[in-house]
């Protein structure tokens, strides 16, 4: 891959040398976390399996969600289509008719469409996406033995699981999951008996969340404690990697946020369970009025969305933080604006927290008030346009390598500026009166969201799948994976653009039978086959995923990309601890590249004689 | 878990750590309050006074935050007599904290105020009951000092300092929670 690699024996020597000696192995606590089957691969305390075990759940969930997808997709495609072969997997919410024909039930299209957004917002690009790489990077990046609390940081996962098998156990409910969309607005979700799937499926809906609001906040945590206090002697917050930069931030954010949300749902329990009005007014049952009254369903949408609109960066951050680091790496040249990037990354932090109400344009929101919103959210696009012209400019004449996690890096950047711009026709509150809950912002939010995380996901796991599992992924069948997620996306959700520009509203059941929308079935049907074209190319994925764990090519060195950061110094079977002695010192920033006529320059390895620091 | 010769930053991790999950607890109050001012100026929104109950509590739960920091003082001076004093009351002082909260409740109910009666009155009972269930658990970590007091030997180690030292800034979090608490409730 590259040439000039040292030899490892002088690399390790200078962590000899000049590393800082911390006496992690006069202790044995260290090894006590890992000493039988059970301490090892389940209870670990290590953050590297605990990272691992995020990433396998995160697929495990990532697959649910997409093969739901897929299955209301077929129904908004082929509205007409029989789906009897699905009754083995869906049972009684496939009802077959006099001809034979199996039908899909409306409820369990809400049920599916509900079930996707939570999972694959909460569970894959939450969880799945912070939980992995915060864990498995941020000690490792730093130069720490492990998190801040190790027992804290298993906790955190236990609560994420037990979050989902909450969540995985409601789907089997005889009235079904949750169905009131993923924002979870009352009425539907206040009032059990407002659907059927308000019921029990709300009531395990609200205890996952707040047991995934847990898992979030501990996490967290250790995530901030672990960066503020436990870097390595030269590891200044200036020369920390972008990636570490990011996973701060993101759970600055998440601590901020999350806890907010949890109010929101416990004032939401007690109105399914105690009888209050906080979220309910004026509510007719078939024709009957109940007696719920003084409360604003409004309210449930300022708490949701000031949670909700950050976690969009919670989600988007990190996948930011992974994308500057595999481009600057693999286009072999520094980042290009360091320190903007790092100003913008805290730009969009801010600014997130004071934009959420342009979810709610067309809830009634005072005009006036709306103006302000559209204001910051507008200016939220700066921060952005800087990140992205930074990655390209690191990009512009560098000594590009096309490989797998280089692809999806340039993938994310284009998912992101077309997300983006459409983002920019939303914010602006007259506009979203015509695209406000139509295809429009599906199509954005899937965009500059779901596909650009899942990029940044993608090309992390790519990229440090050696460092996880020892071997390398196969570079070929990634190399499709890519081609067939990228252009598969764009067929997928460009044509929602124009369908939500007619006017065509998300979360319908079907289109056929409306004149207004009639005429674009074979639009329906291109996306759905598409999508299920694109969902195929991630089957591939999990299978290259697990063959190579077993089978992939081995990593033989310890820095196979030439890499500047601190996980590339670890041995290849990376212990408890990390590093089996000391720890390294950092006496550069993250980014030399190219300086010097070097190749690279890793972090540890002190200045030469004569040399300057890199300014940035 | 922790080992107390590591460097003195893995300390400073843990006192951050709490530092930063009393900033998320803040973050939920301050939600929930400003729920409250949002709600209020909308209307149909039911007067009527605090119970005395809730004043009781208040001054049960400023004498407990005095005895949690007489029984660290205790310890710090290697005190072990007053510390196990001071522990035990801080522990029962805590107790009838809640008990109050719960008399408040029941004086509300017998006044009329139940909780699905109006908007303003459910803020009440939302309010003090999630403030409860974090003093519950401030007691659950206070019982651990108890029965550590009890169950082992007396040693001042720096580590054990720091645990209880950790307790006391929980349990003063949570009383100037519900001061704040009461003083907002008052003033709207
Ligand atoms: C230039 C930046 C952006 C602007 C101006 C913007 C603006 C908006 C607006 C105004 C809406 C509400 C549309 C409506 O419901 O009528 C919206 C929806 C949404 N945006 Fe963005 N956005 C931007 C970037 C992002 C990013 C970076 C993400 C995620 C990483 C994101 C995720 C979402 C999501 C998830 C929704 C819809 C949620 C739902 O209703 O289910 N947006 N955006
Ligand atoms: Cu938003």
């Amino acid at each position: 891959m590259s040439a000039n690699h040292s030899p490892l024996v002088e690399k390790d020597k200078l962590i000899q040398e000049l590393g800082y000696d911390d006496h992690f192995h006069e202790h044995h606590h260290g090894d006590k976390y890992q000493t039988n089957f059970l301490t090892t691969y389940i209870f670990s305390q290590d953050h590297k399996m605990i990272a691992r075990q995020f990433l396998m759940t995160g697929i495990f969930w990532a697959v649910i969600g997409a093969a739901m997808s897929i299955i209301f997709r077929l129904q908004l495609g082929y509205p007409d289509a029989d789906l009897s072969w699905l009754k083995p997997v869906l049972g009684k919410w496939i009802t077959i008719n006099d001809a034979g024909i199996g039908r899909l039930e409306p409820e369990f299209y809400y049920a599916l469409v509900t079930m996707h957004g939570t999972i694959i917002v909460f569970f894959v690009l939450t969880a799945g996406l912070s939980g992995t790489f915060s864990n498995l990077l941020i000690p490792l990046q730093i130069g720490a033995r492990d998190m801040a609390s190790p027992f804290l940081n298993m906790l955190s996962y236990w609560f994420f699981f037990l979050s989902s098998v909450v969540m995985f156990y409601s789907l089997f409910l005889s009235t079904g999951p949750f169905s009131g969309g993923w924002t979870a607005y009352p009425p539907l979700s206040a009032l059990p008996q407002a659907s059927i799937g308000s019921g029990a499926g709300m009531t395990l809906w609200t205890v996952s969340l707040v047991l995934f609001v847990v898992s979030v906040l501990l996490g967290g945590m250790n995530y901030i404690t672990t960066i503020l206090n436990l870097r390595t002697k030269g590891m200044s917050m200036w020369r920390m990697p972008l990636t570490v930069w990011a996973f701060l931030v993101t759970a600055i954010l998440g601590l901020l946020s999350f806890p907010v949300l949890a109010s929101g749902f416990f004032l939401m329990l007690f109105d399914r369970s105690l009888g209050t009005s906080f979220y309910l007014s004026d509510i007719f049952i078939n024709g009957q009025a109940l007696d719920r009254i003084g409360g604003s369903p409004i309210l449930y949408q300022h708490i949701f969305w000031f949670l909700g609109h950050p976690e969009v960066y919670i989600i988007i951050l990190p996948a930011m933080g992974i994308v500057s680091e595999v481009l600057s790496v693999h286009a072999r040249k520094p980042i290009f604006g360091y320190r903007a990037m790092v100003y913008s990354i805290l730009a969009i932090a801010f600014l997130s927290f004071i934009v959420w109400a342009h979810h709610m344009f067309m809830s009634g929101v005072n005009p006036f008030i709306s103006n302000f919103f559209v204001v910051f959210t507008l200016i939220i696009a700066v921060p952005s346009a800087v990140k992205v012209f930074n990655w390209i400019s690191t990009l512009y004449g560098g000594n590009i390598r096309l490989n797998t996690p280089m692809l999806f890096c340039i993938g994310f950047v284009s998912m992101f500026i077309s997300g983006g711009l459409t983002g920019i026709f939303l914010g602006n509150s007259a506009i979203d009166i015509q695209q406000h809950d139509t295809y429009f912002v599906v199509a954005h939010f899937h965009i500059v969201m779901g596909v650009a995380a899942f990029f940044g996901m993608f090309a992390g796991v790519y990229n440090w799948f050696p460092k996880m599992f020892g071997r390398f992924m196969n570079e070929t069948l990634g190399k499709i994976h890519f081609w067939v997620t990228m252009i598969g996306a764009y067929a997928v959700f460009g044509p929602m653009h124009y369908l939500g520009m007619a006017g065509v509203p998300r979360r319908y059941y079907r289109f056929d039978n409306f004149d207004a929308f009639k005429d674009f079935t074979d639009m329906n049907k291109f996306i759905t086959i598409a999508a299920i074209i694109t969902f195929f190319a991630q089957l591939l994925f999990v299978v290259n995923f697990f063959w190579s764990m077993y089978k992939g090519r081995k990593m033989t060195e310890q820095n196979p990309y030439g890499s500047n950061s601190l996980e590339w110094t670890t041995p290849i079977e990376t212990g408890h601890g990390n590093w089996p002695e000391k720890i390294p010192t950092v006496q550069r920033w993250a980014y030399d590249y190219g300086k010097d006529n070097k190749e690279f320059i890793q972090q540890h390895v002190p200045l030469a004689e004569g040399e300057e620091h890199s300014s940035h | 878990m922790i080992d107390k010769n590591l460097a003195p930053s893995r300390y400073q991790a843990l006192k951050f750590g709490l530092w930063i999950g009393m900033a998320s607890i803040t973050m939920m109050f301050a939600a929930l309050t400003s729920a409250y001012l949002v709600r209020r100026p909308a209307g149909n929104w039911y007067e009527f006074k605090l119970p005395v109950q809730f004043f009781v509590s208040t001054i049960i739960i400023i004498a407990s935050s005095i005895t949690m920091e007489w029984a660290y003082k205790s310890l710090k001076n290697q005190n072990q007599k007053n510390y196990n004093y001071g522990i035990v009351l801080t522990f029962g002082l805590g107790i009838l904290f809640l008990v109050s909260q719960i008399l408040s409740w029941k004086a509300l109910v017998a006044s009329g105020i139940t909780i699905d009666l109006s908007v303003s009155g459910s803020f009440l009972y939302a309010l003090s009951g999630i403030h409860a269930v974090h003093v519950i658990g401030g007691i659950a970590a206070i019982m651990v000092c108890v029965a550590n007091a009890f169950l082992n030997s007396f040693t001042v180690s720096s580590m054990r300092l720091l645990k209880v030292d950790l307790v006391r800034q929980y349990w003063h979090f949570v009383d100037i929670l519900w001061i704040y608490l009461l003083l907002f409730l008052i003033l709207q």
